[in-house]
C-alpha cells in the first residue's frame, strides 16, 4: 500500500513537470511576445522603451534559461510576478478562485442532483411521455452552445421579466446584512450556474437513464426482487449503487474542471473567474500568468482523479479488491 | 443623504436645469440625486498607475486620481488643470507655468513645483516613452518657487503646450517615487494623485471603485460621491447594462456600431461625439512600402480608389465615422482640408493599373496582396472582408492573414505584412501625432507607432524639422498644410476613415464631457440624477 503511494507520488511529479515543460514550450509558440502587445495599446514606443520591457519580462534570456528559472521558482512555491498587471501572479490566480469555485461548483452540484434524478426517473420510466420528454430537453442540453443559451436566459429573465440580474456578481455598492449580501450574490449566480449546468445535466441525465435501465434488467435485482424487497430499498440501495459508477466517472471529469472555470460563460455574465483571467493572459502573452493557471489546474485535476479513484473504490468493492 | 454644502449644491445645480428636466421642487430635483455614477469599462486596465501604462481604459480610470498640469478644450485650447496660469517667452524657448495652491496628494502632502520637476524631468522620460520624446527639447527645468515652474527649451519645440494632459504627463508624487525603482514600487497598486478622486477598491474582473477626495484643492468639488466602472467583456451585456440603467455611461466603441442608430433613437440617452478631438483616431490602410506592389505609389493609389469609403461609413461602421480627407484628421490642429481626393472610381483604379503594366490573368487577377487582419473587432474583420471583395472588382486579389492582438502587433512592428489596417491617435498635434509615422528618422524595426511604411521624403523631414521649430503661427500652420498635400500625393499610407467614437449617457446624467479628452476627464462637475 505504501509502495503505490509513493508510486504514485512520483507519477504526479513526473506529470506535473511535463505539464510545465509542455505549457513553457507551447505559449511560446504563439507568435508575438507580452511586449509588442503593451506597445499596441499604448498607441506608441520606442527603442528603449521596448528594451526596457524585454528585460523586465525577462524575455532577453535564452529560452533554457528562463524554462530553469521558471522550475526553480515553482519548486520553491513562487509561481512568479506579472510585469504587466504588476502583482504576483499567485495573488491574480487566489483573487479570482473564490468567484470561480463559486459558479463551478454550484454548477457541479446542480447538474449532479438535478442531472441523477432526472436520469433515474427516465430509466424507472422509459417510454413514457415524461421519459420522452426528458430524452428532448437533454437533446437541448447537449446541442445549445453556453454562450447563445447564456444569451437567451438573460433576454427572458433579465431583460423581459426582469426578475433576475443579467451580469456581474454583486450589485455595486450593495450594502445590507451578510445575509442579503448573500441573497443578491446568489441572485446573480443563478443564471451563470443554470448556463453552465445545461450540458452536464443532459449528460448525467441520458448516462443515468441508461444505466439504471441496464441494472434493472441485471439478475440480482431480479433476485431481489424475488426476495421480495421493498421498492424503494430495491432503487435505493441495490440498484442506484451500481448504475451511479459510470456517472462519478464523468463527475470526476467535470470535477476536473472546476478550477478552469468557464471562459464562455464567465466573459457572457462577466463573472470574475478564472478562464477570463487565462484568456486575458493568453491575448495579452502574459506567459507567467497562463502558466500559473495551467499549474493550479493540472494540480487540481490530479487531486480530483485521485479523490475520484478512491470514491469509486468505496462505492465499488471489486475495485477495491483488484487494487488490494 | 446628509445635508452639507456640496448636496446642496448638487441640488442647486439641478435645480438650475429644472425648468428643462421638468422637476416640480428642489425637494425632487435633490432626491433623484443619487452622487453615485457607474461607467462601462472594457478592456480591463493592466494597471492605474499613468507614468507606467497609457493604455486608454487606464487613462479612463486614471484621469480622475492623476492630474496633468493642462487639459484641452474642444479645440483644442490649453485649459487650467495642476497649473492655473502659462505663460511664453517671445522666443519660444521659456515656458513658465504657475501652479494652483493648496493642492494635496490623496496622502496629505502637499503638492509642489518639485513634484512637477521630478515627473517631468526624472521619472516620465524613464519609464513613459511619449513623455521621453515629448520633453526631450528640454534643457532644463527649475523651480522657481513652490508654486512656479519654468522649463527652458534647447530648441523652439511649438507643440510643447499639447503634452500636458494627465495621460502624456501625469503629475506624480517625488516624496513617494523619488529614488525609487518606479516600475516596482509598491504604491503603484495603490495610486497617489492629486486628482478629485480616489481609488478605494478594485476587485480584478468585476469593478473598480473611486470615492470622492473629501480633500480636493477645489471647494465643493468633485459634485459625485463615487464611480464604480463596471468591467463587461461580451458587448452583449454591455447593451443590456446600458438599457436596464445598470451602468449610466459608455464611451468609446463599448456599444457594438451596430447597436448606435437604435440607441441614437431612444430617448433615454444622450449622445455625444465630444471628447474625443484629443485622439481623433484616424483609421488607415497600411502599407510596408519595402517592396511588392504596394512600393509604388500608383498601385496604393489604386487600391483606394477602388475602396468605397461613404459604404463602409454606412454599412460597417453605421454612420460613427466621417470621411478623411487626408493624413491629418479633421480635429487636429494644422489640419488642412484638401478636399475629397481619390475618390471611389474603379476605373481609375483600373488605369493605373493599366498604367503599371499588370494585366489580368485567365481569372482576371492582376496582383495578388496580403492584407494583415486587425484583431480588434468584428467591424475591422469585416472591413477586411469588403475590401477584399471590392478590391476583386479591379483585379486586385487579397489574402487575408488572421491574427491575434499579440501575433499582429508584432508583425506589423516588424514590418512582417505587406498592407494592414491601423487606427492613429493626433494627440491633438501633427508635431505630436504624426511626425513619429512619417519622418525618415523614425524608421525603426520593432518599434509600434514609428515609420511602418518605411516612408523616406527628405522634403516631407525638412518640413515635418522646421514647423515644429516655426515660432511665427501662420507660417507653421502653411508648412503643415503644404506636409498635409505632399503625403497625401505621395500616400504612404491610405487614409479611410476619421472614427466618431461615442459617449452614451443615461438621461440625468451632465457634465461627463466637458473636454477634448473626454470621459478620461476627472469628473469634477459630472452629476447623475
Amino acid at each position: 500500500m505504501l509502495k503505490a503511494g509513493l508510486g504514485r507520488v512520483i507519477k504526479v511529479l513526473m506529470v506535473l513537470i511535463t505539464v510545465i515543460i509542455c505549457n513553457f514550450a507551447l505559449v511560446r509558440l504563439a507568435p508575438g511576445d507580452p511586449v509588442s502587445v503593451i506597445a499596441g495599446e499604448t498607441g506608441a514606443s520606442d527603442a528603449a522603451f521596448v528594451a526596457s520591457l524585454r528585460e523586465e519580462f525577462q524575455l532577453d534570456k535564452p529560452i533554457h534559461v528562463q524554462l530553469g528559472t521558471y522550475l526553480a521558482n515553482v519548486a520553491t512555491g513562487d509561481l512568479g510576478y506579472s510585469y504587466r498587471q504588476r502583482r504576483p501572479v499567485a495573488d491574480l490566480i487566489w483573487e479570482r478562485m473564490p468567484a470561480t469555485l463559486l459558479l463551478t461548483g454550484t454548477a457541479f452540484v446542480l447538474s449532479l442532483v438535478v442531472g441523477v434524478a432526472s436520469g433515474i426517473f427516465a430509466g424507472l420510466k422509459r417510454g413514457t411521455w415524461g421519459d420522452n420528454t426528458l430524452v428532448v430537453l437533454c437533446l437541448f442540453g447537449y446541442a445549445l452552445p453556453a454562450f447563445w443559451l447564456g444569451l437567451v436566459l438573460v433576454l427572458i429573465f433579465s431583460v423581459w421579466l426582469q426578475w433576475l440580474p443579467a451580469f456581474g456578481m454583486q450589485t455595486l455598492g450593495f450594502t445590507g446584512t451578510w445575509w442579503e449580501q448573500a441573497a443578491d450574490v446568489a441572485r446573480h449566480l443563478v443564471l451563470p450556474a443554470v448556463t453552465l449546468s445545461a450540458y452536464y445535466i443532459a449528460l448525467y441525465t441520458r448516462v443515468m437513464r441508461s444505466s439504471v435501465a441496464d441494472v434493472q434488467s441485471s439478475d440480482f435485482i431480479k433476485t431481489a426482487r424475488a426476495r421480495g424487497l421493498s421498492r424503494r430499498r430495491i432503487i435505493g440501495v441495490h440498484m442506484l449503487r451500481n448504475a451511479a459508477l459510470p456517472v462519478i466517472t464523468l463527475a470526476g471529469v467535470q470535477a476536473g474542471q472546476l478550477i478552469g472555470g468557464s471562459i464562455v460563460v464567465e466573459t457572457v455574465f462577466a463573472w470574475p473567474g478564472i478562464g477570463r483571467l487565462a484568456l486575458d493572459s493568453l491575448l495579452q502573452r502574459e506567459y507567467m500568468v497562463l502558466l500559473g493557471v495551467f499549474i493550479v489546474t493540472s494540480v487540481m485535476v490530479i487531486a480530483l482523479n485521485i479523490i475520484t479513484d478512491i470514491i469509486l473504490a468505496i462505492v465499488d468493492p471489486r475495485i477495491r479488491k483488484a487494487a488490494a | 443623504m446628509t445635508i452639507n454644502r456640496r448636496n446642496l449644491l448638487l441640488s442647486g445645480a439641478a435645480c438650475t436645469g429644472a425648468s428643462v428636466f421638468g422637476f416640480a421642487s428642489l425637494d425632487e430635483a435633490f432626491a433623484q440625486a443619487t452622487g453615485r455614477l457607474t461607467v462601462c469599462l472594457y478592456p480591463e486596465p493592466p494597471s492605474l498607475m499613468l507614468g507606467l501604462t497609457q493604455t486608454t481604459p487606464a487613462f479612463i480610470v486614471a484621469g480622475k486620481i492623476y492630474q496633468g498640469l493642462l487639459t484641452y478644450d474642444f479645440d483644442l485650447n490649453p485649459q487650467p488643470g495642476l497649473a492655473k496660469e502659462w505663460s511664453v517667452s517671445e522666443d519660444g524657448l521659456t515656458y513658465t507655468f504657475r501652479l494652483q495652491e493648496n493642492v494635496r496628494w490623496h496622502d496629505g502632502a502637499p503638492f509642489t513645483a518639485h513634484d512637477v520637476v521630478f515627473s517631468t524631468q526624472e521619472c516620465l522620460p524613464e519609464i513613459h516613452s511619449r513623455a521621453r520624446a515629448n520633453f526631450a527639447s528640454v534643457e532644463s527645468a527649475t523651480a522657481l518657487d513652490d508654486h512656479t515652474v519654468e522649463y527652458r527649451l534647447k530648441t523652439p519645440f511649438t507643440a510643447f503646450l499639447q503634452v500636458f494632459e494627465a495621460s502624456g504627463a501625469p503629475i506624480l508624487p517625488a516624496h513617494i517615487y523619488k529614488g525609487t525603482d518606479y516600475r516596482t514600487n509598491p504604491a503603484n497598486e495603490s495610486p497617489i494623485g492629486t486628482g478629485p478622486f480616489r481609488l478605494k477598491e478594485w476587485r480584478r474582473g468585476e469593478y473598480i471603485h473611486l470615492v470622492r477626495n473629501e480633500d480636493y484643492y477645489k471647494e465643493d468639488l468633485p459634485l459625485l460621491n463615487e464611480i464604480y466602472f463596471q468591467i463587461i467583456p461580451d458587448s452583449a451585456s454591455r447593451l443590456v447594462a446600458l438599457q436596464n440603467g445598470t451602468v449610466d455611461v459608455t464611451g468609446y466603441d463599448n456599444i457594438d456600431y451596430v447597436f448606435m442608430p437604435a440607441i441614437r433613437e431612444s430617448a433615454d440617452f444622450g449622445i455625444t461625439h465630444d471628447g474625443y478631438q484629443f485622439a481623433a483616431p484616424l483609421a488607415t490602410l497600411e502599407f510596408n512600402t519595402r517592396s511588392g506592389h504596394v512600393a509604388d505609389k500608383r498601385f496604393r493609389k489604386a487600391m483606394l480608389h477602388a475602396i468605397d469609403r461613404d459604404f463602409i461609413i454606412e454599412n460597417i461602421w453605421f454612420g460613427q465615422a466621417a470621411p478623411a480627407t487626408g493624413l491629418v484628421s479633421s480635429p487636429t490642429r494644422y489640419y488642412k482640408d484638401t478636399g475629397p481626393l481619390y475618390p471611389y472610381d474603379p476605373g481609375q483604379a483600373t488605369a493605373l493599373l493599366d498604367e503599371m503594366g499588370l494585366q489580368p490573368d485567365a481569372n482576371g487577377v492582376r496582383a495578388s496582396v496580403k492584407l494583415l487582419g486587425i484583431p480588434y473587432g468584428d467591424m475591422w474583420t469585416k472591413l477586411g472582408e469588403y475590401v477584399k471583395q471590392s478590391l476583386s472588382q479591379v483585379g486586385i486579389d487579397i489574402q487575408i492573414e488572421n491574427t491575434d492582438p499579440g501575433n499582429w502587433a508584432s508583425r506589423y512592428s516588424n514590418w512582417e505584412f505587406e498592407t494592414t489596417f491601423c487606427f492613429w491617435y493626433q494627440f491633438g498635434h501633427p508635431g505630436l501625432g504624426i511626425t513619429r509615422l512619417y519622418h525618415s528618422s523614425s524608421i525603426a524595426k520593432g518599434i509600434y507607432g514609428s515609420n511602418t511604411a518605411g516612408y523616406e521624403n527628405p522634403e516631407v523631414d525638412r518640413l515635418f524639422d522646421e514647423a515644429i521649430r516655426e515660432i511665427d503661427e501662420e507660417k507653421r500652420a502653411a508648412m503643415y498644410g503644404r506636409l498635409q498635400e505632399i503625403l497625401i500625393e505621395d500616400l504612404p499610407n491610405a487614409p479611410l476613415f476619421e472614427i466618431k467614437w461615442a459617449t452614451v449617457m443615461r438621461k440625468g446624467v451632465k457634465n461627463v464631457v466637458t473636454t477634448a479628452i473626454g470621459i478620461c476627464e476627472g469628473f469634477e462637475t459630472a452629476t447623475v440624477e
